[in-house]
């Protein structure tokens, strides 16, 4: 009974209905960790997935599908099932690729698919030696048995085909235990024996404990170095579910240089590290470059180019006040990327997390290809792949920005990126500040129009009065007066168009456009609206630039004149003013100046699986090839002393070649015994 | 049923050639020569090696496949003369009206695009009006319309270098060259079947997974202006490159056309079309012969891919979603194999499965770019 069930179970597991069952669950299993995205912060599941579902998910592994329990056992399951596959097969196929079965007997031959019938009429002998030769020629190996009714002449050919099935066969188990030693696995088991813990990524690297510490003699590793210029690092990071381990180096990395080279079109050219390299244990040391594509392979660890990093670039920065009214002095900061600033300020209690700068932004600030139609279209596409030069497009650097977060008391945080320079569009010129609540959003920009000296002064004054509560009357009066003049006859105007002026203020401070929008839609009969927004926008123009010649006037400038230039930057500031609204931080932070840093990633990997799984690789490759394109082919001629002889042909494959193969054969076989047939030499060779 | 039968013995092999065998295996050879006696210095030991590698294997493609010989004459003669026509100066391509008109890159490849179009109409007019005359034409254009998308290719990659000797490669760098390299493999492999099995009856159904690929090819050039030669961004800056790509699309080529083949089964075995096309058993040894190659070139590409992920990444598999997606289109058609070595699952069964692994395979080339993120960043739509 007992033995009965073993034997069941390894016919199951070696049977080719479980390999393709296997081989199709993989498949499907493989799927789900291309779907979920991996090894990503458990915070960024939690908010995916909501509170539900994310813990049901951590325990099915869905966020290390790879390395799950429950994906091992199915790679298990196809070592298992292919070794004892070969297991099965070992004897069967070395008997098959070493014998002839010369002792088939004629009943069994005769149920074979290929068979035809061969002419007598020769002697037995002259036939044997006709047939002996032809196979030689066509390169079979052949046996003859001799019985009592005549000879049979088993030949075989590409018995290399069966080696094939080891090869490949044994590549998979090879490749698979290969990838065990190199994968998480060999990790978890130490950290189970050696009792080691991950620990929180945000601590520093001296503070991390003995448990979370990998020693030198660690074989299996694949962690990342970061390292700043000028600095140096002896120990890598390991990611481990959703902690670190640290992995010590049996030498020091220094980074003297960084560089990332563009082509001229903005695209990244090459990424390399001018690294020194000194033995901890001799203290010896040597130069190198890593680049893409060019690692360096060093004590049994090999370095890699992995990404890069903002090392900590000095930032200098400008804090200006939005909240509205104030006439708060310009905050100076300066700080670190990768610091984190508590703005001393009685009024806002902001912690400034500097979390990133990039010197360079190359952006497409074209307007878009001018579309060509008919042949014309057409034609553009003829001609070479190089790129067209009036293709709408403009690529340009519009130079450094930085991204930082204000954390607020309550711990909320919002994510922010500020461009240094003003940057050109339509012909006008704006310094843009994006922002966003969480890092799945895109940068909502609110685009600040600068003034005739390129300074975002003017807005920020214009702002100032238009959006202050205690000057609205005033802005209000000096409006109606610029349009109506200071006639008695106007004063009735003058006095409805101040009430209308306060109310537009008002109501533009609360939402900008918005509320303005919401008022008339409220209040305006659906036939009239178009007309009422018109004078609102109207009346705010006026009293943005009576505000404009208000803040020139303070700074004893002479009022302006209006003109084209004037107006649009009028437009853009109103918008600017309204869209500010919704800008949600208390200040705007200008980057003055900078001195950057960069930091190098390399990935530092020891892998003790690779050689197991390049050879194994190969000998897949061997295998499958010997597997698909040997061809095993066995002819058996059975030749009598009385009367017509048989020729049959069996293959381990099923393919119409094996036919045609078969038929060429026997066609060539009853040729040459046909008694009136020349002498064997004539027969051609070959075809 | 007529069946090719190639030479087997070696010594066989030499004395079948004729004249034109051997004048073919001659300009090989000198032209290899030529390539290193004349750009030597520009040349490192692999382009050396994968040069003279070239010489024994085009021959023997040559050897074993007639109409291979003209066919590599024909891309050779038109890419030395787009070569020869440009002097040196891109701005040509809009000068001289062969360049402009016949075989600039753009131009070959949109002469390459209207051809298959052709082909497959001719195709079907053959098939349909059981005419012999439209099957020979489609055949004739599309071995026209792969001799200029190849010569087409290969002016593009001296274009690349006169765009700037920097941003000179190989154009199989981004999905539109791809898309351009799946399309000929597919022809030529296609073109290979019908020859070796004497039917033309296969290729209306091919024909349109190629012209597919071809309309999506017009569709990302003319849109997206995606046929722009664009310089190597430091991760595709490996020989690997070279040898990784092409051996894949003959993976993807020969799926694709065993996937087509597989229609044909499912209809020719629902009585449609049935008197028509090649016999059942026919198209099963089609389907059979395109999964085996696919498979090996396949095999050889993943390797290739995870040989090239440990120098560039540093891991030979990290199970990025292309790799991922590889492996599972790679444990597809062994399962396919495999079924079709047990008895009993046999035709339709197996014809099923070869037109759900073109799905598949399909998202594994353009689905992973569009949907899923990772490391293999060219092409994203
Ligand atoms: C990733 C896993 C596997 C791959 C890639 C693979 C690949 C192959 C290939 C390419 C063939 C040749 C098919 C043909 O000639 O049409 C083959 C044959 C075969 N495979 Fe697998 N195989 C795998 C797993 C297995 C397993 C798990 C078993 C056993 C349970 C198995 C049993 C066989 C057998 C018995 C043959 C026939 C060999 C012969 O007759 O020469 N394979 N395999």
């Amino acid at each position: 009974m007992q033995r009965s069930t073993s034997k069941g179970l390894f016919e199951l597991f070696s049977s080719m209905r479980f390999a393709i069952s296997l081989l199709t669950v993989l498949a499907i299993a493989s799927v789900i960790g291309t779907v979920v995205k991996q090894n990503e912060p458990f915070n960024a599941y939690l908010n995916q997935f909501g509170p539900f579902w994310f813990p049901i998910f951590e325990k099915l592994g869905l966020y290390a599908v790879y390395n799950a329990g429950w994906f091992l056992v199915i790679l298990a399951f196809l070592v298992l099932s292919t070794g004892l596959c070969i297991a099965r097969q070992t004897a069967p196929m070395l008997r098959e690729m070493r014998g002839f079965r010369e002792h088939a007997r004629e009943v069994s031959l005769r149920q074979f698919a290929h068979q035809a019938e061969l002419p007598g009429g020769l002697p037995l002998g002259e036939q044997q030696a006709r047939v002996a030769a032809y196979l030689a020629q066509q390169g079979f190996k052949a046996r003859s048995d001799q019985r009592e009714d005549g000879v049979l002449l088993a030949a075989k050919q590409g018995s290399a085909s069966r080696a094939g099935y080891f090869l490949a066969h044994g590549a998979i188990v090879l490749i698979c235990l290969g990838g065990l030693l190199d994968g998480n696995l060999p990790l978890k088991v130490q950290m189970w024996l050696g009792g080691k813990q991950t620990t929180g990524g945000n601590q520093l690297i001296a503070d991390i404990p003995e448990s979370a510490r990998l020693g030198e003699d660690n074989r299996s590793y694949r962690g990342n170095v970061f390292i700043p210029e000028g600095r140096a690092a002896n120990v890598a990071v390991v990611s481990l579910d959703d902690g670190i381990l640290i992995q010590e180096l049996p030498f020091t990395i220094s980074l003297k240089k960084f560089h990332i080279d563009h082509y001229e079109n903005g695209m990244p050219k090459r990424f390399a590290s001018d690294i020194i390299v000194t033995d901890d244990a001799t203290g010896e040391s040597f130069e190198h470059t890593i680049e893409v594509n060019r690692p360096l392979e060093y004590r049994g660890v090999t370095m890699y180019q992995s990404s890069f990093d903002d090392g900590g670039s000095l930032l200098k920065i400008a804090g200006r006040n939005l909240a509205a009214g104030s006439q708060a002095p310009v905050l100076e900061i300066e700080g670190r990327v990768g610091e984190t600033l508590q703005l001393n300020h009685p009024r806002f209690n902001y912690a400034l997390e500097l979390t990133g700068f990039t010197p360079f932004n190359v952006e497409d600030m074209g307007e878009g290809a001018r579309a060509a139609e008919g042949a014309e279209g057409f034609t553009r596409h003829l001609g070479s792949g190089a790129r067209a030069t009036d293709d709408g497009r403009e690529l340009r650097n519009i130079g450094p920005s930085f991204t930082f977060k204000l954390r607020d008391e309550a711990g909320q945080a919002r994510e922010f990126k500020n461009y240094m320079l003003p940057i050109e569009q339509g012909g006008r010129w704006y310094l843009y500040t994006g922002t966003r609540a969480t890092q799945a959003e895109a940068f909502r920009f609110l685009r600040l129009p600068v003034d005739d000296d390129g300074s975002i002064d003017t807005w920020f004054a214009l702002r100032d009065i238009v959006f202050d509560p205690a000057r609205r009357d005033e802005l209000a009066r000096r409006f109606a007066h610029t349009s109506f003049g200071d006639g008695e006859d106007t004063a009735e105007l003058r006095k409805r168009l101040i009430e209308t002026a306060v109310n537009t203020l008002m109501l533009f401070g609360e939402k900008g456009y918005e509320s303005i929008g919401t008022f008339i839609e409220k209040g305006v009969p659906q036939a009239e609206r178009e007309r009422a927004a018109d004078v609102f926008v109207k009346i705010l123009q006026g009293l943005v630039w009576e505000a404009w010649q208000m803040t020139r006037e303070q700074t004893g400038q002479a009022p302006l004149a209006i003109d084209e230039p004037r107006a649009a930057y009028l437009r853009d500031a109103i918008a600017a003013l309204s869209d500010s609204l919704f800008y949600e931080a208390p200040l705007f932070m200008q980057l003055t100046g900078y001195e950057q840093v960069q930091a190098s990633v390399l990935q530092v990997t020891r892998s003790p699986g690779k050689p197991l799984v390049y050879i194994g690789s190969l000998l897949l490759v061997l295998g499958v090839f010997a597997m698909l394109y040997i061809r095993e082919r066995r002819l058996f001629v059975l030749l009598k002393h009385d009367g017509n002889g048989l020729v049959t042909l069996s293959s381990n494959r099923k393919a119409i070649d094996v036919d045609e193969t078969f038929e060429r054969h026997a066609a060539a076989l009853r040729g040459l015994l046909d008694p009136a047939a020349p002498a064997p030499e004539a027969t051609p060779r070959g075809q | 049923m007529e069946l090719a039968h190639p030479a087997r013995s070696p010594s066989g092999v030499l004395r079948n050639r004729d004249l034109f065998d051997w004048l073919y295996a001659l300009a090989l050879v000198a032209g290899a020569g030529l390539a290193l006696v004349r750009y030597g210095a520009f040349m490192d030991i692999y382009d050396d090696l994968i040069l003279l590698l070239h010489v024994p294997v085009l021959i023997a493609i040559g050897w074993y496949w007639k109409p291979f010989r003209s066919f590599l004459a024909a891309v050779a003669g038109l890419s030395l003369a787009s070569i020869w026509l440009y002097q040196g100066d891109l701005a040509r391509a809009e000068q001289v009206f062969f360049l402009k008109y016949l075989i600039s890159s753009q131009t070959a490849i949109m002469w390459m695009s209207a051809l298959y179009f052709m082909a497959t109409g001719a195709y079907w007019l053959g098939l349909l009006a059981r005419s012999e005359f439209g099957e020979k034409t489609g055949s004739t254009l599309v071995w026209i319309g792969t001799a200029m998308g190849t010569a087409g290719l290969f002016a593009r990659w001296y274009e690349s270098y006169l765009v700037g000797p920097e941003i000179g490669h190989i154009p199989i760098s981004n999905l539109y060259e791809v898309f351009v390299l799946f399309s000929l493999i597919t022809a030529l492999l296609y073109l290979y079947y019908e020859l070796r099995y004497g039917t033309r009856r296969m290729g209306a159904f091919v024909m349109v997974v190629i012209s597919a690929a071809v309309a999506f090819l017009l569709w990302y050039a003319f849109s997206r202006g995606a046929h722009e030669i664009q310089p190597l961004i430091p991760a595709l800056q490996s020989y690997w490159m070279k040898v990784h790509v092409p051996t894949n699309f003959i993976g993807y080529g020969a799926f694709a056309l065993s996937a087509m083949v597989g229609v044909a089964y499912l209809l020719v075995e629902r009585g449609i079309l049935a008197s028509r096309l090649p016999a059942p058993r026919v198209l099963e040894d089609v389907m059979y012969k395109a999964i085996a190659i696919g498979f090996a070139f396949f095999t050889i590409a993943t390797i290739l891919g995870a040989l090239w992920a440990a120098e560039a990444w540093g891991t030979y598999w990290q199970w990025d979603p292309k790799e991922t997606w590889a492996l599972i289109v790679w444990l597809n058609y062994a399962a396919w194999l495999h079924m079709r070595l047990t008895k009993g699952l046999r035709g339709t069964m197996l014809a099923w499965w070869a037109v759900v692994g073109l799905l598949v395979t399909t998202f594994a080339f353009l689905g992973v770019n569009m949907f899923l993120s990772g490391l293999h960043s060219y092409g994203n739509l």
